[in-house]
């Protein structure tokens, strides 16, 4: 009586290892939708951030027609990628680097005493679905961006294009998580993780080449920010790329998402053995 | 899985723990604070432990070592058969924890979702909802359970959280303060609740404590700790003897009457309206029976009571007594 049947049990233990996960963000989106005025009145304000960054590019363009060798429409693919992969790993991922919060009220001690890892924890308990505003204005422009542009549509640009924004979301999370890990030593270092993740998602709506040789080859292969959307952009409009970043490089980005995840990774692991006084 | 009776669930050798503390400033300094140092402990399957100690004695290190979320700076422990650290996961499981300063609940989710994501975190299965029930039950639940946690009282909420830790019938029961903030009905309450939890289900407790209550209702035997280091390890009554704490007779007496002083092996602590109300201090050396015998000797009494000494107290004197040694 009461017992599952075995095929029911074997649906289960499929879905055994989302399970814990779908529960933690079903609850979060159902409390954050519990509160219908206050969540359409945050995701107006996450549209609106969005806005105002593209009006930043916009005002540059009404006194110049071109911007490190891109031209406005080229910029606008950029900035779709750009936004797009970093309002959805500010969506997924953006809060795991309040790690001085977690600490302060015990939470991560709570996420200790449960039977899963604790950044898969930290991960699925404050996912912020109001970011979707920016995403949906990001993927509006991304839109307008691919008509206005001279792109032809092969296999390999079409690969680049669903590529591209996975990707760039995979490599920002990681920079998420590089904050997160480094914030264990930082206790008051948010200002410094803020710098590394919001800054370099600034800096990834600009084409590198306007900077000096050495920030290029920061933003391109040490906070691989480049590889989220200038570099994609070159590819697939057939650009040349500035000394020491070719535009072959756009190719690349899933390449840099899984270098920049090796380095969160150690850095999370890091982090937490030093909390933990696991020896660091 | 039987395992025998006697099996081991907290097991700690010379556990250690020190923390460096770096203080700000233009002359940056480090200073190493042991907070735990050289500990033994042995808790068996079916055991209630008092964990006693002053703020800032080593307690909550301990119960973060034993539950994997520190690790110790030297020495071993295990906890129901687990390494904390190396078996986090598993050991999870098997332990409840509630730390009643700091929510371990969701504060924006109503109680009943947050027991549905638990179970799912602990992948309970179905047969979790007649566990849930009991609990509902036996912690009267119920008038909130569709409450968000941050609208709770704080009573409401120590309920929710010890449910919260139990929903996985742990094998080990760790409680960090539980009571403190309650008022008296609530605490006697909760008591009455793990009381019949541990008789029913044969849990594990560990609980850390300022009340003397708490440890004479719930626990076996007390261990006190005193800057990270093994105080006293044994029964309340053993401590009490130990430290000579005074416990306190109060009699109400039928007729206004002079202060009882001079009554052999007590001490008279003060009257009250006329004398109609007295209290009288006496060492463990003093029956309650002969001091009684003494007072009735020169008042006829109406009522009495007597009270134990307070669990600071004793602790305090422990920790004089040792700084004798």
């Amino acid at each position: 009586m009461g017992e599952p049947t075995t095929a029911a049990r074997s649906a289960v233990g499929r879905l055994a290892w989302w399970g814990p996960y779908g529960a933690l963000v079903g609850s979060r989106l159902r409390a954050q939708l519990a509160y219908r005025r206050s969540f359409v009145l945050d995701m107006l304000g996450s549209v609106g951030v969005g806005l105002i960054e593209f009006a930043e590019i916009y005002v540059i363009f009404s006194s110049v027609s071109a911007l490190g060798g891109l031209d406005f429409a080229a910029m606008v693919l950029m900035f779709g990628f750009a936004n797009v992969a970093f309002s959805l790993a500010d969506l997924l991922v953006g809060h795991v680097d309040r790690i001085p919060f977690y600490l302060r009220t015990g939470t991560l001690d709570a996420f200790l005493l449960r039977p899963l890892p604790v950044l898969a924890q930290l991960v699925t308990s404050d996912v912020q679905l109001r970011r979707i505003g920016r995403t949906l204005l990001a993927l509006v422009l991304l839109v307008i961006a691919l008509v206005v542009n001279p792109i032809t549509l092969t296999p390999g640009t079409v690969a680049l294009l669903v590529l591209t924004p996975i990707a760039g979301t995979a490599i920002f999370s990681g920079l998420f998580v590089c904050a997160a890990g480094l914030q264990f030593w930082l206790i008051e270092g948010s200002e410094m993780a803020n710098a590394f993740t919001y800054g370099s998602s600034y800096a990834a709506q600009f084409p590198t080449s306007i900077f000096t040789l050495p920030m290029r080859l920061l933003f391109t292969f040490v906070v691989p920010a480049a590889f989220t959307a200038y570099l994609p952009t070159l590819a697939l409009l057939g650009l040349d790329g500035p000394a020491g970043t070719p535009a072959w490089l756009g190719w690349l980005t899933p390449v840099a998402a899984i270098g920049i995840w090796a380095v969160a990774m150690l850095a999370w692991r890091g982090g937490l053995r030093h909390y933990t006084g696991a020896g660091s | 899985m039987s395992a025998p009776l006697t099996e081991q669930i907290v097991h700690a050798r010379g556990l250690t723990r020190d923390f460096v503390v770096r203080s700000g400033g233009l002359r940056r300094t480090k200073r190493v604070v042991h907070a735990v140092v050289d500990l033994d402990m042995d808790i068996a399957s079916g055991e209630a432990v008092g964990y006693i100690g002053a703020n800032g004695a080593g307690k909550s290190t301990t119960i973060k070592m034993l539950t994997g979320i520190l690790s110790p700076t030297s020495g071993e422990v295990t906890t129901c058969g687990m390494h904390p650290q190396r078996e986090r996961r598993a050991l999870a499981r098997e332990i409840g924890v509630v730390f009643g300063q700091r929510s371990q609940l969701w504060w924006d989710l109503p109680l009943r979702e947050s027991y549905r994501v638990l179970a799912a975190i602990h992948q309970l299965g179905t047969d979790h909802r007649h566990r849930l029930e009991e609990l509902i039950e036996a912690l009267d639940l119920s008038s909130f359970l569709d409450t968000a946690v941050r609208q709770l009282s704080l009573g409401q909420r120590i309920r929710g959280e010890i449910a919260a830790a139990l929903l996985h019938s742990p094998r080990l029961l760790i409680l960090d303060e539980p009571t403190i903030g309650l008022d008296v009905l609530s605490k006697e309450r909760l008591r009455g609740f793990l009381v019949a939890e541990r008789r029913q289900h044969g849990t594990t407790l560990l609980l850390t404590t300022h009340d003397m209550d708490d440890v004479q209702r719930l626990t076996d035997r007390i261990v006190v700790v005193d800057h990270g280091r093994v105080a006293y390890s044994g029964d309340l009554p053993g401590l009490v003897q130990r430290v000579g704490a005074d416990r306190v007779i109060v009699v109400d007496l039928e007729e206004p009457t002079p202060p009882l002083a001079g009554i052999a092996g007590t001490r008279l602590l003060g009257t009250e309206a006329d004398g109609l109300r007295q209290r009288l201090a006496f060492g463990t050396s003093t029956s309650a029976a002969s001091v009684l015998t003494a007072v009735s000797a020169r008042a006829s009494i109406r009522d009495l009571t007597i009270e134990e000494p307070d669990i600071e107290d004793v602790v305090r004197r422990l920790y004089a007594s040792q700084q004798l040694d």
